[in-house]
């Protein structure tokens, strides 16, 4: 049985992933990674270098060709896809690039989302809800539908979802790759501060400046980790 | 060693509520106008089995103010089917039958009647004339519309009951001016005009007049061609067994023997077999609102992929993602087939009381329509939902 040393909150050993296309992709070819509680840092790489993957592979939506995954101390491979829906409902949290908030709805609602299938109660988690929301910096925007929401302020949103059951590890997909510099700046500093907080976050981004301002900056390649620097304040 | 106690995704009756009526609250238009195809079809069903149903109970009302126990004793007419009079002692003998509780006999007189003694002899008007007892309303159950029917002191002189439309084709609609006609070259006094027999309609276009009468003014031999007789109900199979050997002993099998309701069911049998039409069609736009449902929930999987994609990634099992798209059609089955109802009874309750009829849904009707709206609903929405829960979340998310 794969273990992770204590105090890592994610462990991945000698992961590929293989697309069973023709040619065959190898679209991780033998990743190894680990991350500890509380950490912050940066996944880079040019396209098809293996960043998404990577991300999907850690977030549980698609399961490695081979190697162990272990997160918040549940080893992947062991699970099956309820008890993954479950992992991911309880300890992962997802920022993605296109925001993915239902339009219908309000803010807080979404926010409320993402604690949809944990089995809180409505009103408990809309109250978590509001909170999160206050907590990014939307505390007057919870009753306004996702479409009247500026670009940035619907990332927001998407980071207070991520964030609002507490999730063992936080996954953000190219989070400022929609939006401005002066958005992206602040989204930065927004993730920055919840990294301050103890939240541990993984950002995917191809934007090598982003990357840098984080402590802890992976370099992928083909499929394989060409670095891992650590930029003076990380935590390891 | 890795950990196990993981709790499982669930989510809440209530929430799935809310997340099935996701799509119908974003797309109203859409979901309004496929709900409609639903609600057409359960409509077109509930009404057609909520008229049928309030003219049955008209049937029903009518046959019970009627009765179904007058029966009509005929001599047979045609070749080998006798002279067309009956024996001269069949309306006796007819009276005999235990059973029997009224007997009345009419019999074709060979004369005419016109409105005055000026109409050629050739315009008659269609109106046969008929000498018949004084008990004849009684036995039929029919009403008076004006003035009065033939009594034992009336009958013997010349007067005249006209049927509804006898007294339509005379010009004659009241007895207030003591009108008078003139039948077999002799004016008749017209005292009483009728309303519709509903049992006996040849009688609606005839001039009847009094057995004596018939005898004593125009020269009429009053041999029974038709008995009425109204038994006792519980015995009408009875009655009619034994009613062409009393009628005819020696040659019953000239007797034909009628039951006049007869003729109102089989009206009511043949609207059946409309009704039966009108809802194989009523059937045909449930599917085809099936089909849109199912077509909708097949585009809006395609369309909300990402939508899927998130929720899986919130944790979401392929279960919740199915449930999620299988209620949202049964949502708008059931929403089409709340409307079809609500449209089915109110088509019922508009044409039964223009009709005089009373209200009747029946329970069959509107029960199993909304039944028959989520069976649609729940097997137009198993293949979307079961699409949307097979596709991969990366595949889903890969959407932008």
């Amino acid at each position: 049985m794969p273990t992770a040393p204590p105090g890592l909150v994610l462990s991945i050993q000698n992961v590929t992933k293989v697309y069973p296309t023709e040619p065959p992709v190898h679209a991780l070819a033998g990743v190894s990674l680990d991350v500890a509680n509380g950490e912050l840092l940066a996944v880079v790489g040019p396209s098809g270098s293996g960043k998404s993957t990577l991300l999907h592979v850690i977030g549980t939506l698609d399961r490695p060709t081979s190697g162990d995954v272990v997160i918040a101390g549940h080893s992947v491979n062991s699970l099956t896809d309820r008890q993954l829906s479950s992992l991911r409902a309880r300890h992962i949290g997802f920022v993605f690039q296109q925001f993915h908030l239902l339009n219908g709805y309000t803010a807080m609602d979404n926010v409320a989302d993402g604690l949809l299938y944990t089995g809180m109660g409505l009103y408990d988690r809309r109250e978590m809800a509001a909170h999160a929301l206050v907590r990014v910096g939307l505390g007057a925007r919870l009753m306004h539908t996702a479409t009247k929401l500026s670009g940035g302020e619907k990332q927001r949103v998407a980071i207070a979802r991520a964030l609002v059951g507490r999730p063992a590890i936080v996954l953000a997909d190219e989070p400022t790759g929609n939006l401005d510099t002066k958005t992206s700046d602040s989204i930065v500093e927004l993730i920055e501060e919840l990294h301050d907080e103890g939240a541990s976050i993984v950002v995917i981004t191809h934007n090598r400046e982003i990357a840098e301002r984080f402590p802890r900056t992976i370099a992928l390649r083909d499929g394989l980790i060409e670095s891992d620097d650590r930029n003076g304040r990380g935590t390891g | 060693m890795a950990r196990t106690d993981l709790a499982p995704s669930r989510l809440h009756i209530g929430d799935l509520g809310r997340t099935a009526s996701v799509g119908l609250r974003t797309r109203k238009m859409r979901a309004g106008l496929s709900a409609l195809g639903i609600m057409i079809g359960i409509a077109a069903m509930v009404s057609v089995l909520g008229l049928s149903e309030s003219s049955k109970w008209d049937l029903l009302a009518k046959l019970d103010r009627l009765g179904t126990n007058l029966l009509t004793v005929q001599a047979g007419q045609g070749i080998g089917a006798g002279s067309g009079q009956l024996p001269e002692e069949a309306a006796g003998m007819v009276a005999r039958i235990a059973p029997v509780e009224a007997t009345s006999s009419i019999s074709g007189v060979d004369a005419n009647v016109y409105k005055n003694d000026l109409i050629p002899s050739g315009q008659t008007g269609g109106v046969s004339v008929q000498a018949v007892d004084v008990n004849l309303l009684d036995t039929l159950g029919g009403r008076i519309a004006d003035g009065a029917f033939l009594t034992e002191a009336t009958a013997d002189y010349p007067t005249v009951v006209l049927g509804a439309v006898a007294a339509q084709r005379l010009g004659i609609s009241d007895v207030d001016d003591q009108p008078l006609v003139w039948l077999g070259d002799q004016w008749f006094a017209v005292i009483g005009v009728l309303e519709e027999f509903e049992l006996s309609p040849n009688l609606d276009r005839a001039a009847l007049v009094g057995v004596t009468a018939s005898e004593r003014f125009l020269g009429h031999e009053p041999v029974a061609d038709s008995i009425y007789v109204r038994t006792n109900p519980e015995f009408v199979d009875d009655v009619m067994d034994v009613l062409p050997a009393s009628a005819n002993p020696q040659n019953p099998e000239e007797i034909e023997v009628s039951r006049p309701s007869d003729a109102l069911e089989a009206r009511e049998a043949a609207s059946d077999a409309f009704t039966t039409l009108f809802l194989g069609l009523g059937a045909v736009a449930l599917l085809v609102g099936g089909v849109g449902i199912a077509n909708v929930m097949v585009i809006s999987v395609l369309e909300r992929r990402a939508e899927i994609g998130l929720r899986r990634a919130l944790g979401a099992t392929r279960r919740h993602v199915a449930v999620q798209f299988l209620g949202e059609a049964l949502l708008l089955a059931v929403i089409g087939g709340i409307g079809g109802v609500l449209l089915g009874v109110g088509v019922t309750a508009i044409y039964a009381s223009s009709q005089g009829w009373a209200i009747l849904v029946p329970t069959l009707a509107w029960a199993g329509g909304l039944g028959a709206a989520i069976l649609i609903g729940a097997i137009a929405g198993l293949y979307p939902a079961m699409r949307a829960s097979r596709l991969s979340p990366t595949e889903a998310l890969r959407t932008s």
